[in-house]
């Protein structure tokens, strides 16, 4: 009765390992990946007792009917998603596409700045603006070589691609703002930066490009539940004004967003998650170990 | 047995109290806290109703229940009778007997509380209701298929009885909704212990038995849009009732703590996600000690009750009018009141404070006192100066009222008004041919059964835009009186052919027969 008259099939087609943390899932959905555009979110429910959680739409292939999405083993529900979601199987819920699609402009040369889980967001955003005909600098951060993917695609997609890595073990060493000073001190014409990943890491970029005054959007994933403006709970502070990322957003001007507030607004649900993410360990014996205890809640 | 002349000295002059459970008890977990009339007890309420041929009771409801009619059915024993006469115009008697704020509709105006307690319209309503779904009972009229297909946006109340209509008239019908469960406000937002879940699924079920077909997961808008499913995908009419769901905060200094959020999330969190059963359940909601909930109309109400049944110390309500102009009904307030709610009327926040670690410390007040009457009609209120004080709370929920979703807005062409409404005409229409919309959506917040009533409304604008037969507008030869009906047809009724009649005939209809006919 549930679901009164539908049954909720969101069949996994294909899933891909990127890292003992990160991995890939492709999703059946015809209707959605016509639909869906660079810059929306889906929310998925892995389970019928599960949680409602975001996720940004990594990749729609309209030809197949999949929509991709890139997750991160963080906390409970992400976990079990690891664990559970096989080609395959089915998720109990999944809607969207969510949210304002990016605007992508006639920006002449942007940087598309993906740090982390991020880059996988960033993906549609630097083809949206390759089929507009800019010029693309692709700048994509991770911790060290094993965690990259998608390096291919990228290459394909933008005129320069700057990989930067925490331990230099691929590209250059440092975070995401290098591989920005590098390309601004390289190009002088930059009209547009767009930057996703951890709240921390837009911030950064934000900061590195307000002395140059280049127009900076970043997409925020703060905590939600439905995605649809009822429950407001993913309100964010920008400029003067208190905005709603599932429906004003999720994109903002990253010179406007007050970072700290998202960044303590993430951490409302942090002890729930935490007891439940152990709570998870305890009860069910994982085939790989996640270590990485994170407190973040799971909104990549 | 109604023969008999009853007067206002015969009838029992004490209305029949509903079984509650125990306040201490039930502010603790979430039972039903009204638990209904027995079958002696709704008889001892129906023989109350003095009949008389007044009948401002009918007039009273939003949707025209034939009270009267009912409660003579029930007093009869034929308690099939009144359960066909109710749902001839409401489809979700266990629903609106329990929600409806009847001391303000049909009992606010019934003849008998002119000398003594009004009738118990909404209870005895409920009782036939509840007895529906436990016999199973489902009035499934013969449906000619009229071969319009009619796509619904929102399962909510006004969704809802838009739906039934259509199928009724023979429309092929398919709901969408954008959470993994129909229901709307009746799931997400009010409360087990006020409207059980299992209540909502038993009247979607029969909606179900009537060929309406439910899609959820289903964001209208983005997935598609109000103009595809016109061109594209063969809906020849569109109902849109999504609600006014955006909820408003005061913007006071302190709104973005960890700990303050709008009762619409503590309410979605609590009911539709069952966060109160974590970690069964996976979406957790952070308790609170200290509560207090901004506002004073249901939704506050619901929010307040629900705080204390997840484990509040105290809950407390904030309200910066007086009790006298509490928007709750009255039901509500008395049940909050009994289980251990403290209002603070004449009270409003002006900043919520800090506990330094981003979290709730406490809330600083004003006192107000009642100024002159504002455009609503109700005294404004205005801060005492120098009245500010503090107090304790570590959980601050607004309840405040809210604001157009701005989805459909975004993503289609339909006129708005200025505060982001769909703009209507008097049938409801918008400004797309074959796009209606009604409930919240257009009006603002208001109850369950107006925007049922409003759903009812554009159905009626729909089948005249369709051609189709209205069966509302129908011969009736004389006030009241049973009118025998068979397959739900008037029997009296003779052309059913089916007629393209243009818009403006067809909506000028007369509002409803039942109101006509006495």
């Amino acid at each position: 009765m549930a679901d009164a008259g539908r049954p909720s099939r969101f069949e996994i087609v294909a899933r891909e390992d990127f890292s003992n943390v990160t991995f890939l899932l492709e999703i059946f959905h015809p209707l959605m990946a016509k639909a869906a555009k660079a810059g929306q979110f889906v929310i998925v429910m892995e389970r019928e007792h599960g949680e409602r959680i975001p996720l940004t739409i990594a990749d729609f292939d309209r030809h197949t009917g999949t929509i991709t999405l890139v997750i991160q083993a963080v906390g409970k529900t992400t976990r079990a998603m690891q664990q559970n979601c096989q080609p395959g199987t089915c998720l109990h819920a999944m809607v969207g596409p969510m949210g304002i699609p990016s605007h992508i402009g006639h920006a002449k040369k942007v940087m598309c700045v993906g740090g982390g889980l991020g880059v996988a967001p960033i993906y549609p955003q630097a083809r949206a603006y390759k089929e507009s005909g800019a010029y693309v600098i692709g700048i994509v951060g991770f911790r060290s070589r094993e965690l990259m993917f998608w390096e291919q695609r990228f290459r394909a997609c933008c005129d320069e691609l700057i990989v930067c890595t925490d331990d230099g073990s691929a590209g250059i060493k440092g975070l995401v703002t290098e591989g920005i000073r590098q390309a601004v001190a390289t190009h002088s014409d930059i009209d547009e930066c767009v930057a996703i990943g951890p709240p921390i890491m837009m911030q950064g970029c934000a900061e590195a490009t307000r002395p140059f005054g280049i127009k900076t959007v970043v997409s925020l994933n703060p905590v939600m539940v439905d995605g649809t403006g009822m429950c407001g709970g993913c309100r964010v502070k920008v400029g003067e004004r208190v905005m709603f990322a599932c429906v004003d957003g999720p994109d903002f001007d990253g010179h406007l967003v007050d970072f700290e507030d998202l960044m303590f607004r993430l951490k409302r649900y942090n002890e729930s998650e935490r007891a439940a993410s152990v709570r998870f360990q305890d009860s069910c014996r994982m085939r790989d170990p996640v270590n990485d205890a994170s407190a973040d809640p799971p909104t990549q | 047995m109604a023969s008999k002349k009853k007067t206002i000295r015969t009838i029992p002059q004490q209305r029949t109290p509903p079984r509650e459970r125990d306040p201490k008890v039930r502010a603790r977990n979430f039972e039903e806290v009204n638990c209904g009339y027995r079958l002696e007890d709704a008889l001892r309420e129906a023989d109350r109703c003095l009949l008389c041929p007044e009948q401002p009771c009918v007039n009273g409801c939003p949707v025209s229940i034939d009270i009267p009619g009912f409660i003579q059915r029930i007093s009869a024993k034929n308690f099939r009778g009144a359960y066909d006469v109710i749902t001839d115009t409401n489809l979700l008697p266990a629903v609106c007997g329990r929600v409806c704020p009847q001391e303000t509709q049909c009992e606010g105006v019934c003849t008998v509380g002119e000398s003594l307690e009004p009738v118990a319209i909404g209870r005895l309503e409920r009782f036939i209701g509840d007895l529906a779904i436990t016999e199973g009972w489902a009035n499934i009229p013969y449906m000619e298929p009229s071969g319009f297909k009619v796509g619904i946006v929102g399962s909510g109340p006004a969704g809802m009885a838009c739906a039934a209509d259509m199928a009724k008239a023979g429309c092929d019908v398919t709901v969408f909704e954008a959470f993994h469960q129909a229901g709307g406000v009746l799931k997400y937002g009010i409360p087990d212990f006020r409207l059980p879940n299992s209540v909502v699924d038993g009247e979607i079920d029969k909606l179900v038995r009537l060929g309406i077909k439910f899609e959820c997961n289903t964001l209208v808008g983005r997935l598609f849009t109000i103009e595809q499913m016109i061109s594209e995908m063969g809906f020849h009419a569109v109902f849109i009732g999504t609600g006014a769901g955006y909820p408003s905060f005061m913007g006071i200094p302190g709104e973005s703590l960890n700990g303050v959020l709008s009762a619409n999330e503590l309410l979605t969190r609590c009911n539709l996600m069952h966060a109160r059963e974590f970690p069964s359940y996976d979406t957790p909601l952070q308790p609170g000690r200290q509560v207090a909930v901004i506002g004073a109309g249901n939704t506050a109400m619901d929010a307040m009750r629900v705080c204390l049944r997840l484990g509040a110390d105290k809950v407390h309500c904030i309200y910066r009018r007086s009790g006298a102009e509490a928007p709750a009904r009255a039901e509500e307030i008395h049940h909050a009141a009994e289980e251990g709610i403290e209002f603070h009327w004449l009270t409003s926040p002006v900043e919520i404070l800090d506990d330094g670690k981003r979290g709730v410390r406490g809330l600083r007040c004003v006192r107000m006192e009642l100024g002159e009457p504002d455009q609503s009609g109700r005294p404004r209120p205005v801060q005492v100066p120098g009245s500010d004080f503090e107090f304790e709370t570590d959980m601050v929920v607004f309840a405040i009222g809210t604001n157009a979703n701005p989805i459909i807005g975004q993503t289609t062409q339909l006129k708005l008004d200025r505060r982001g409404y769909i703009a209507t005409d008097d049938d409801l229409a918008t400004s797309i041919a074959g796009v209606f919309a009604g409930g919240d959506i257009v009006t603002g917040a208001a109850t369950v059964i107006e925007a049922m009533g409003a759903g009812r409304r554009a159905a009626r604008s729909m089948k005249a835009y369709l051609g189709l037969r209205d069966t509302d507008v129908v011969y009736r030869d004389d006030a009241g009186g049973a009118r025998p009906r068979l397959f739900g047809i008037d029997l009296d009724e003779h052309d059913f052919a089916l007629l393209r009649l243009p818009r403006a005939t067809g909506a000028s209809a007369p509002e409803s027969p039942a109101s006509a006919g006495t």
